[in-house]
Parts: C-alpha cells; sequence; structure tokens
C-alpha cells in the first residue's frame, strides 16, 4: 500500500511543476526567442507558415492530412521491413491487414498491437515508424487541447473571425519541448536500470544448465519505452509489454514508468487552472479526477490481493499472483492496471486476462468512463464535453437559457456533444455484437462470461484509444484487425475533434453579462453535477454488457 | 499570432512536415537516446548478461528451464522460458484449464520438495506475466534450499546463507517486495564448487 501512496504522491509533485511549465508554454508568456527560431526554421523547412491564424476547420484539416501522410508512409515502412535497413535479426514483412491494423492503432496512440514487436518488427520500423507516431500523436492531442482552452478562453469579439491558433506550432512546440526533452530522460533512466538500449541484434547464450541456448533480444528498447509510457501509448518493445524484465527490471523502472503514464494527463489538470487563469476551476477538475482515480486504483488493489480462485481450490495461500511478476507483487500490478486504463495508455505489467473479475471490472469502468485524467489532450478535452452536456442539463435544471462561461449553447453544439458521446456505446456494443453473433470470429480463449468480457474489452479498448487486452483473445484476423481499426478511428478523431468545432462555435457568439443566475462552471457544485452526468452516462450505457460479462463472472465464482 | 489571416495545408507541405517529424522523432531522438545509454550503462545496455568463466550464459532480466535437482527452479512459464515468444498463460481465474494446470502443478511440486500443497507459496504454481520472470519469492527459496544443498552435498546453513546474499532488499528498505534471482543465486553456488570442490 505504501508503494502506491509513494507513487501516487511521486507523480503528483512532478505533475504540478510541470503543468505551470505547460501553461508557460503555450500560454506563450515565457517565449524565449530561441525557441521561436527553432520551431520556425522547422516549419519553414516543412514549407508551412508558422504564423498564420487558423479557423477550426483549417486545424482540423492541418491535423488529419498529416495523420493521413504518416500513415501511409508508416504503412509501407511496416508492408517493406524486410528489404530496409537496421533488420539484424531478418524480420518479414507484416501482412496487409495487420500493417493497416499496426498503423491505425498507433496513428490514434492507442497501441493495440496484434502483433509481438520482438518478432514481428525490425528496429527500422520500431524507431522510425512506431516512435515517431508515439511522439507525434500525443503531441496532436495535447495540440488539438491548447487549441481549444485558447478558443474558449479567448476574448473573442462577435463577428471576428475565429481563429483557434497555428496547428504546425502547436504540435512542433509540444514535439520539441515537451515529448522528447521528458523521453530522453527517462529514456536514460530505464537504460541504467536494464533496459537494453543498442541497435546490436539479439545475443545467443548457453544456459547454464547445460544442454539449452537461449536467445535475449535487444535493440533500442528504452527509447521506445520511455516514449510509450510519456505519451499515453503505451505499444511496448514486447509482446508483454512491461512485464518483460528487459522493458522493466526494477522497483525503481517501474516506478519510473508508472510515474511517467500519469504524469503528463495530470498536468494539464494543473495546466488548465493556470491557462485559463480559473484555478478554482483546475482544483475542480482535478478534485473529480483524482476522486475516480483513487477510487477505482482501490478496487483493484483490493481485488488483486484475493486470491485466484483456480489456486484457492488447491489450498494454496497467496494473492492473484498468475501473469503478475514477483518482483512487483500485486499491489504495484494493480495500480499500474488502474492507471494504464484511467489515461489510455494501454501499457501493463501483468496481465489482465489472469485478474480477479472485480478487478478486470474495474478497469473495464475507467475505459468507458475515459476521462480519469484520460490520454493526453484527449482526456481533459473528453471530460470539457461532459461539462458542456452538465451546464446545459444544469442550466435547464435551474431555468435559464443554456450557456458556458457565458456564451450560448445551442442546437448545434449540443448535436456535436451528442455525436461525440453516443459514437461511444454504439460502436463499442454492435462491433461486440456482430462478433459474437458470426461463429468463429470472436477467437476467445477463455469459455463463459469471460469470453465475452475478452471481446467487450477488446472493442472498449479501441475506443478508448487505451491498447490494453485481455491478451488470450486470437485478435490478429482480417475481422478482428478492420473492426478495431474502425473502433479506434472513431473513438480518436471524432470526440477529439468535435469539441474545438464547439469551441470554435462558442467563441464566435455574443457572450451574455454574467449575474447572480448564471450557472457558475467553478464551483464544487457543477462538478459533483459533471461527476454525476460521467457515471451515469457510461453505466446507461454499459450496465447491461457488464452484467452479462465481469459481475456473472465474479458471481460464479 | 502575428497574422489574421487564415490558411489551410497544402498535401505537399503536409508530407514534408511528416518527413521532418519522422527524421526528429524516430531518427534522431532513439539515435541520441540509444548512444547516451550504451555509452553511460554500457552492461545494462546490453541485456545485462552474466559470466561464467568469461563466458556469457544468460541474463539477470530472463528466467531460465532449470530442471536438475542442483538448481533453484524458477516459476512457471507460459513461454517455455524463451525471451523471443514472452507471453503469460492469459488464463482467466474462471478458467477450468488454469485450475488443472495449478492442481497438477502443485502436486508434483508437493512430491519434489516435500511439502504439502498448502504449503506451496503462490509465485511458484502461477505463470508469470513475461514468462521470464527471473526472481522468485524468499519463501519459494527457502522451499527449495534442503533439495539444492543435498543434491550439491552442501549444509542446508551454507545454502540459506547464499539465498540471503541473492536476496534484493525493499527500494530504500521499505518499499516493494523482496525478491531472490534465480540465475544469480545459481550462478554463485556453481562458482563456489568450482573453487572449492
Amino acid at each position: 500500500m505504501k508503494e502506491v501512496a509513494l507513487i501516487y504522491l511521486v507523480t503528483l509533485g512532478l505533475a504540478w511543476p510541470l503543468g505551470r511549465y505547460l501553461s508557460w508554454l503555450f500560454g506563450e508568456r515565457f517565449i524565449s526567442p530561441g525557441i521561436a527560431t527553432v520551431e520556425n526554421g522547422l516549419l519553414r523547412l516543412a514549407g508551412v507558415n508558422p504564423n498564420a491564424g487558423m479557423s477550426w476547420s483549417d486545424y482540423a484539416r492541418a491535423l488529419l492530412k498529416l495523420h493521413l501522410l504518416l500513415a501511409i508512409v508508416i504503412f509501407l515502412v511496416l508492408s517493406m521491413q524486410q528489404w530496409l535497413p537496421l533488420n539484424p535479426d531478418h524480420i518479414p514483412n507484416m501482412s496487409w491487414d495487420l500493417a493497416l491494423h499496426t498503423v491505425i492503432s498507433f496513428l490514434t496512440n492507442t497501441n493495440q498491437q496484434h502483433y509481438s514487436g520482438q518478432a514481428q518488427l525490425s528496429y527500422f520500423a520500431h524507431t522510425l515508424g512506431i516512435v515517431t507516431l508515439q511522439v507525434v500523436t500525443p503531441a496532436a492531442g495535447l495540440a488539438t487541447l491548447v487549441a481549444i482552452l485558447r478558443t474558449l478562453f479567448s476574448n473573442t469579439q462577435p463577428g471576428e473571425t475565429v481563429s483557434v491558433g497555428n496547428f504546425h506550432r502547436d504540435l512542433l512546440r509540444s514535439v520539441l519541448w515537451v515529448m522528447l526533452p521528458l523521453s530522453l530522460i527517462t529514456s536514460l533512466l530505464l537504460a541504467s536500470q536494464g533496459v537494453p538500449s543498442t541497435y546490436q541484434g539479439a545475443t545467443e547464450v548457453s544456459t547454464l544448465q547445460e544442454g539449452t541456448t537461449q536467445t535475449i533480444p535487444l535493440g533500442p528498447v528504452a527509447a521506445m519505452v520511455a516514449i510509450k509510457q510519456l505519451g499515453t501509448n503505451g505499444g511496448g518493445w514486447f509482446g508483454p509489454n512491461s512485464s518483460v524484465p528487459l522493458e522493466n527490471p526494477t522497483f525503481f523502472s517501474n516506478l519510473v514508468e508508472t510515474s511517467a503514464l500519469m504524469l503528463i494527463p495530470m498536468a494539464l489538470v494543473f495546466m488548465l487552472g493556470f491557462m485559463a487563469r480559473r484555478h478554482r476551476l483546475g482544483w475542480c477538475v482535478a478534485g473529480v479526477m483524482l476522486g475516480l482515480s483513487l477510487v477505482s486504483t482501490s478496487l483493484n488493489v483490493f481485488s488483486e490481493r484475493q486470491p485466484n480462485a483456480a489456486v484457492a481450490v488447491t489450498g494454496i495461500q497467496g494473492p492473484n499472483m498468475e501473469g503478475k511478476e514477483v518482483r512487483f507483487g500485486t499491489d504495484l500490478t494493480a495500480l499500474w492496471g488502474s492507471w494504464t486504463t484511467q489515461t489510455s495508455n494501454g501499457s501493463v505489467n501483468g496481465m489482465h486476462d489472469s485478474f480477479n473479475p472485480l478487478g478486470g471490472m474495474s478497469e473495464l469502468m475507467n475505459m468507458f468512463l475515459n476521462v480519469t485524467f484520460g490520454g493526453i489532450g484527449v482526456g481533459l478535452i473528453g471530460y470539457l464535453l461532459f461539462m458542456f452536456v452538465a451546464a446545459f442539463i444544469g442550466s435547464l435544471m435551474i431555468g435559464r437559457a443554456p450557456s458556458f462561461l457565458g456564451r450560448p449553447l445551442e442546437t448545434r453544439e449540443m448535436k456535436l456533444a451528442s455525436l461525440a458521446l453516443l459514437l461511444q456505446p454504439i460502436l463499442i456494443l454492435g462491433l461486440t455484437a456482430i462478433t459474437l453473433a458470426v461463429p468463429g470470429w470472436a477467437g476467445t480463449s477463455n469459455p463463459g462470461p469471460h469470453g465475452l468480457s475478452q471481446v467487450l474489452y477488446e472493442y472498449t479498448s479501441a475506443f478508448a484509444n487505451n491498447g490494453s487486452g485481455f491478451e488470450g483473445l486470437g485478435d490478429d484476423s482480417v475481422w478482428w484487425n478492420l473492426s478495431c481499426a474502425l473502433a479506434l478511428m472513431g473513438g480518436r478523431f471524432i470526440p477529439m475533434l468535435a469539441p474545438l468545432a464547439i469551441a470554435a462555435s462558442l467563441a464566435g457568439k455574443r457572450p451574455s453579462a454574467q449575474s447572480r443566475g448564471t450557472l457558475n462552471v467553478d464551483t464544487p457544485t457543477f462538478a459533483v453535477l459533471t461527476l454525476g452526468v460521467i457515471v451515469l452516462f457510461a453505466l446507461l450505457s454499459f450496465l447491461p454488457a457488464l452484467v452479462l460479462g465481469p459481475i456473472a463472472e465474479a458471481l460464479r465464482a | 499570432m502575428n497574422s489574421r489571416t487564415l490558411t489551410a495545408t497544402s498535401w505537399f507541405s503536409a508530407l514534408r512536415l511528416s518527413v521532418v517529424l519522422m527524421l526528429l522523432c524516430g531518427g534522431l531522438y532513439p539515435l541520441i537516446s540509444t548512444l547516451l545509454g550504451q555509452t553511460l550503462f554500457p552492461e545494462q545496455a546490453r541485456g545485462s548478461l552474466v559470466y561464467l568463466n568469461g563466458e556469457a550464459v544468460g541474463s539477470q532480466l530472463a528466467a531460465q528451464p532449470f530442471s536438475e535437482p542442483r538448481y533453484f527452479h524458477p516459476r512457471p512459464s507460459a513461454a517455455d522460458y524463451d525471451p523471443t515468444g514472452v507471453s503469460g498463460s492469459n488464463l482467466a481465474p474462471s478458467n477450468p484449464e488454469l485450475r488443472e494446470r495449478v492442481t497438477r502443478d502443485a502436486a508434483a511440486l508437493s512430491r519434489q520438495e516435500n511439502v504439502p500443497v498448502e504449503k506451496l507459496p503462490v509465485d511458484l504454481v502461477t505463470a508469470s506475466g513475461s514468462g521470464i520472470d527471473p526472481h522468485i519469492s524468499p519463501e519459494a527459496a527457502a522451499l527449495q534450499a534442503p533439495r539444492v544443498a543435498t543434491a550439491r552435498g552442501l549444509a542446508l546453513e551454507q545454502v540459506k546463507q547464499s539465498i540471503a546474499s541473492h536476496t534484493r532488499a525493499p527500494f530504500l528498505g521499505v518499499f516493494g517486495p523482496t525478491y531472490v534471482n534465480v540465475l544469480t543465486l545459481n550462478l554463485a553456488l556453481d562458482a563456489a564448487e568450482a573453487t572449492n570442490p
């Protein structure tokens, strides 16, 4: 338990100053001429105008174009890795559907992996392909969040063209001054603990007990592990991710990796308070998220301390160690499992498929909510979306015309918000139902309710852009690859760009005068209302599916 | 923003930006990180290998399939201790397959170590997440000590001392579990045997 408290405190302690720094960086109050010169140089090299403002739709288009082109180039890299350099272990090309799923998975900051990295990707594909997306996609999420906050809290006058900022500058600023420096420091800390950091190929050794040999896979692992943790991406070098000792060797490396996965999402909430110059709003949002986080983490820690039902029948005592590593024990694995599903990170340091039913359910719940800090940028964007809905409902409850920060919430805004919110149950439940209905498509490895949980978890994870899985699932098939690709893209781009459109639309409206009767979003009351909307929405959508899956499993055991 | 003109991005400049980002994030960053990593931490960066008589016999970070009685044994592996095929069992607690496996392993272990099933430490009957967990709990090591001592003709105390010196203390003395590295422990026992036979 004290380990869990330690990691919470370390992360909060680091997130606060980082949030302050981010607000300086993006509030443009602290930009040294050097920073701007480097950015301008690189942007001119790319041939884009670094100073032009963009409308929300130009911003979104710039984002989508960049993503599409990165996807095409990296799809080609994966499909041709056999003929490209840096492939010391002679790894063959990927099949088209697996390469497509892999690209989309990383393009959406997800890391759902239907392959095992150490066996199916060359060093070239790992670094130039996967690492690029692992750095760029969280930066794009952060850029979009900054654009939304800038627009929401600006003083645009009606009739003025609404500029949400410049996508390329926001993106590059996140990459250069946030993602890359943090990754470099983290990667060196990890290398010091034993995470491989070399371009040398795998080493073969003869084992101590004679007669067998063992191949130790190596590679530029530390660089990738650092950004997969920091970038709420989660796609590891090895199939079982950070449960593998070569990816997460010690208690200290685990502390670094666990903190890194929560660091930026937490810092962004603090950034909100500083950037909007509304500290009470920052504390309210942080309070709701931290509350949800603590409840869910406690539940998971409690669950995994219970014996595994399959072990308990033999009379052996002890917590659920199936799929967990001795150097972490159950508490640290449960903490990671909770955080990774809260933040849409998706990396693991133990196998979620073998968690006790209650632990697995708390993780599913985290992904349904997906706003307990959430993915970089998108977590807070998702929370804003719920704030719009809560403001709409709350205003109606007190008999006011719905408004947010004094600007009227009308049909267009609520239509966009509903689209972004309703897509989640439609895609997750719809795809789960289709997969289970067609014989031979599901590929589940566990019988009974847990089989249903496996399918539900996979689509939930895809839509939440999380990427963890109940990994026993036989998910490298054309159906799984294509249907997950759909859930991945739906879950990424629509909930991320719809709020940008809402923010721009609100900024173009005439603000009404604030009076004592206006709904104030900076209050604990409003925070509780938002929490209620979030939890009720998830329960109404997913309770029936939870009853058929993990709850039935828990009751049967 | 200096200028209030709103602009769209051309496909060509988006492509150029993609290339710049790939070189920066996927080329330069891993290169700098990897070069620095292997310069500062040469041993760790190349897989934390352990040596016997100058020859690499394994990595501290990968369990090996020890089966002889003179060696301490690692936890069960769903990956056959193959670091290139790492995997957990991914069996749910409700899966009958898991129950059968645990029951079978526990019975075999109980015979082998000559203790009742209920006394077995839980980490020795559960498969790790990676399939190459190099560690066991101190209880799991203590359980195996009598067998190892007998097979090597050593005093039990001597083996227990070896375990103690290969037990990793909690971080800062208080945080996290204590554990024993199976490979380095076995290696130390072999090395001691080689020096005073």
